[in-house]
Order: structure tokens, then sequence, then C-alpha cells
């Protein structure tokens, strides 16, 4: 049953050392503010899974948290690479990355199935694709009706899962607008879920019916952190801060730079600076 | 008329060009975005543009700068979520072009967007496949649009981000893929289409100005030109004027964002 917390509270009661943790969220409504406290709590030797890593995951690289990325595409969108994932994948700076890479259908496929409870998603997908020759968890399964060959991945099942949302309601339940991505299978294949919300309102009574509702008992957590999504978006509240992305491709560019820039943005402020950070933002969304 | 144009507003109006009014199309970020987009505010208004990140029948007034912009929900027929897009929409079989862009390409339209040299000791790590491996098995057919490179386009992808033609012929039969693949490639340069046979990629028509060698001395594998080798059309006024204003409108609208 979802618990309204401190984003402190939440990261220090949900996220241990060596977990298996997805941060999703699909360009849109990243959950920046939950990475960044689990950064200030220096948790060591995650699994991370994302579909699109970005400039967070980077942070969370180049930090040394992280010993294993389960991904499928890992750069900066319209953008470029991530620097800090290609330091320590072609240099191990500051350590070796162990990588586990797939293509969306599949990463959407498996996490698809760890929220349907399967121990492997089943799709026609890697034809052809040299994925299948570096990645051992990329095998192949046979129809038993038709015969045919079809690809099966591990489905996706986070010890837990962190999703930034615009909306809760006063019992806790979740409203997820816009570009949803793959936020429900993640938090629904997790064993635990943590939510950051812009707001919290009276209730989702003027919502349509068909909306992308998470009810409160399928939650664990739900922290109040506006603009908890920024420089990435959150659909009806604060556009995406595309500076903040290119400003990235420099500072991830040099170790020192980024360290710099991590001790002044990340370990010493806390979530509330989100707010300040989307301020310029708001409107235009 | 003499109209000005650059090489790259040639490759974008050409890959415009090559879009239908019935298409579904499943649209790559950056030059095909372009392309696609011309092509809905030229011949083709009723084209259904589909971005990965579940947005169906998309109408952007600027051109996203990633797959995920607020834009391409607001303006979309509707928004699904990323396994309903790769399940039931793109391996169900509704899309009908796939548009990519390749950092490296070979003569039979595989592409590599994983890494340069080898896998587990990279010299580039570039971000993956994302969507492509299964964009390209899964589309009816395949355009790429790519600027031409002797670093681009070469003898042999260093990896099978996606497959297209293999070593060609039967290749990508031969795996049991039911779909085209590759059907077109547009460069700043040159249309290349493959051959029926071989499934290699030649030269069809040269961009107005445009040499043999030229087209040659940007491409790591001997070019083949078609007997009847052509010269692609000019753009027109109107082809160029909706280029240039979805780029104005563009940079307007991503400079109030930064101010």
């Amino acid at each position: 049953m979802a618990k309204f917390q401190s984003l402190k509270e939440a990261v220090s009661d949900n996220l241990k050392d060596g977990d298996t943790v997805a941060f999703e969220g699909f360009t849109h409504l990243i959950p920046h503010a939950a990475a960044h406290e689990a950064i200030r709590q220096n948790r060591k030797g995650l699994t991370l899974v994302r579909m699109t890593p970005d400039v967070v995951y980077d942070q969370m690289i180049g930090m040394g948290m992280v010993d294993k990325i389960i991904f499928s595409y890992a750069g900066n969108p319209g953008v470029g690479l991530l620097r800090r994932m290609r330091d320590a994948v072609e240099n191990k700076w500051p350590k070796a990355l162990e990588i586990e890479e797939h293509s969306h259908a599949a990463m959407a496929n498996a996490y698809e199935a760890g929220a349907a409870g399967l121990p492997c998603a089943v799709f026609r997908g890697y034809k052809g694709a040299g994925l299948k020759d570096v990645n051992n968890n990329i095998r192949e399964v046979t129809c038993p009706f038709t015969g045919e060959k079809l690809a099966a991945v591990p489905s996706v099942r986070p010890d837990v899962t962190f999703i930034h949302a615009q909306k809760a309601n006063k019992r806790g339940d979740i409203l997820i607008e816009g570009i949803i991505g793959v936020q429900k299978e993640a938090v629904l294949a997790a064993k635990r879920a943590v939510v950051t919300v812009e707001e919290v309102v009276d209730d989702f009574d003027d919502v349509h019916v068909n909306a992308c509702i998470l009810p409160r008992w399928a939650v664990t957590s739900v922290c109040v952190v506006p603009g908890g999504a920024h420089p990435s978006y959150a659909h009806g509240y604060y556009t995406r801060d595309n500076a903040a992305y290119v400003e990235w491709d420099k500072i991830a560019s040099d170790r020192g730079l980024f360290q710099e820039w991590m001790q002044k943005n990340v370990l010493t402020v806390d979530e509330t600076v989100f707010e300040k950070r989307i301020s310029a933002l708001k409107g235009a969304a | 008329m003499e109209i000005d144009f650059t090489t790259d507003e040639m490759m974008t109006i050409a890959a415009a060009r090559a879009l239908g009014n019935d298409d579904i199309c499943f649209v790559g970020i950056g030059a095909p975005s372009a392309a696609c987009n011309v092509a809905r505010l030229t011949h083709a208004p009723d084209i259904t543009l589909i971005y990965e990140s579940g947005t169906i029948g998309t109408a952007p007034d600027i051109l996203p700068l990633s797959i995920g912009d607020g834009e391409l929900c607001d303006t979309a027929v509707t928004t699904v979520s990323v396994p309903e897009m790769f399940r039931y929409w793109l391996q169900g079989g509704r899309v009908t072009v796939g548009f990519l862009g390749a950092a490296q390409l070979d003569r039979f339209g595989n592409i590599n967007t994983t890494v340069i040299g080898d896998y587990n000791a990279p010299s580039i790590r570039l971000p993956g496949g994302g969507g492509a491996p299964e964009i390209a098995s899964s589309c009816g057919e395949i355009f790429i649009t790519m600027k031409q490179t002797l670093r681009g386009m070469v003898e042999v992808v260093d990896f099978f981000t996606s497959f297209g033609h293999g070593s060609g012929g039967t290749d990508r039969a031969d795996l049991g893929i039911t779909t085209k693949g590759p059907t077109l490639l547009i460069t700043d340069l040159a249309v290349w289409r493959p051959d029926p046979k071989t499934k290699e990629f030649i030269v069809r028509s040269l961009h107005p100005g445009v040499t043999r060698d030229h087209v040659q001395d940007t491409c790591g594998w001997p070019v083949k030109f078609a007997d009847d080798l052509g010269v692609t059309d000019i753009p027109t006024e109107l082809e160029l004027t909706t280029l240039r204003d979805l780029k104005a409108r563009t940079e307007a609208a991503h400079a109030v964002e930064v101010a």
C-alpha cells in the first residue's frame, strides 16, 4: 500500500546495495530527482535496467555505483553519446561495466513479461541481428503450434523501480499522462516501486475513464518532488530542458569537470533544487 | 528558374518524395524525421508518422529533438505504451515503411549503430540499436538516409545492428524474414536502389551537379551505377520552402526554450 514519504526515506527504505533497479522513463518523466538521491546515499554494486539510459545513468555510472547495465539504447537524445558510460566501457573508468544489450522490442517485451509474472518473453525479433552473438540472454524458442522460431529473453524483474508521474491523489493512486513509455510495466514487474510526483490532488474524479492509473496497492512509496523529472519533462507541467542535455555533453566529456559538477549539483544539494530548475520551463508544456 | 539549394536539402527532399500518402511510416530521429515531415507537409498530407515513443499519427509543427518530445504526443492521433508500440503495431505488421539513419552502412543495407571496432573492446561505443533491429525486420520495407563519408559507407559493417540483405541474394529470406528490407538509400549525393538479384545498392540517379567521382570518393566500396543513370529532379520551390520553414520554426522554438 502506498506510503507518502520523503524522497530520502523512500530511497533509504527501498534501494539496497547490489539491487537490480530500474529508473524508467522514455525521454519523458525520467526520475532524475530519485536517481540523484540514490547517488547521495552512495548505493553500490547496482544492476541498472532501462530501455533508454541517458544522462542520469551516465551520472550513476560515472560515480562508480554500477556493476552492470541492461539496456537497449544508451545515448543523449538529440545530442549524441553517453561519455561517462563510454569511458567505463572503453577504459574501465571509474570501474569496469558489464553490459547486457538488447533491442527496444526485447526490453519492452521483457518488462511486460515481468509485469505478467512470466519467466521470459517471446517475440519475433533479432533476425540477423548481431546482438544475439554477444548476449547469451538472447535465445531462440520454437512455437509448439506452428514451428516458427522466435526470440526469447528473460523477463525483467527489478528489486525496485523508480518512476516520476504527474499526480498522486490523497489515497496514493498515481496518474501518468502523455508518453507513458514502459513505466506501468516497470512498476508492476518490480518487487517494490517508488513514484515521485509533481503534486498531490484530492481525487481523480475528473480524469478520463481509461486513463493510465496505478492503484495505490501496486505502489510502495509516493514522494512529492515538483520538477523531479528535470531536465526531462512532465507533460502539462514543464518542457524538456534541451539546453541542459546539450550542456551535459561538455560536462561529461571530462572526468574532472564531471566530478566537480556532481559535487556542486547533486552531492551537496537536496531534491528541493528541482522545483527551482523548472521555473523557467513552465507554461510552455 | 534557378533555385539554390544545399546537398543536405536535396537529400531530405529526395527522401521525402519516396513516401506516399497511404504510408504508415516508423520514423527514425534526425534526417529521417525531417524527410518524413516534409512529405507530410507537401505531397502526403495523410501519411501516418509513428515514433517509437508510442506516438501514432503525429503531426509536429516543429522537428522533435528526441523521439519522445511532448510535441509528438500533443499532435498525435493516439499515444500508446512502448510495449504496445513494438508488439501490436510494429511486430503486428501494421507499418509499411521504416525510415532509418545509419552510423555505418554497407552495400547490402546492413546498418551498424552499436560499436566501431570489436564489440567487447570497442574503439567507439555508439548508443546501440534501440528500436532499429525489429524495425528493420518488421516494417514492409526500409528506406535509409545518410550523408556519404568513407567512415560511414564501408565495405563491411563492424556490427550487424540491423539486418539488411546480409551478404546479398536471398540471405534475408533464408533467415525467415518475410519483409522486403532496404529498398532505397538516399544520400546527399545520389539515390540508390538494390539490384533485384544481388541486392547490392546501385546508384540510380545523381543529384544535380554531382559526378560519379564524387559518389565514389565518399563511399568505401566500389560503386556500381545503373545503365540508365539519371539525374535527381531539383527541389521545387514548394519543397524547399516547406523544408526551410520547418527548420526555421524548429530553430526558433528551441531557441525560446533555451533562452
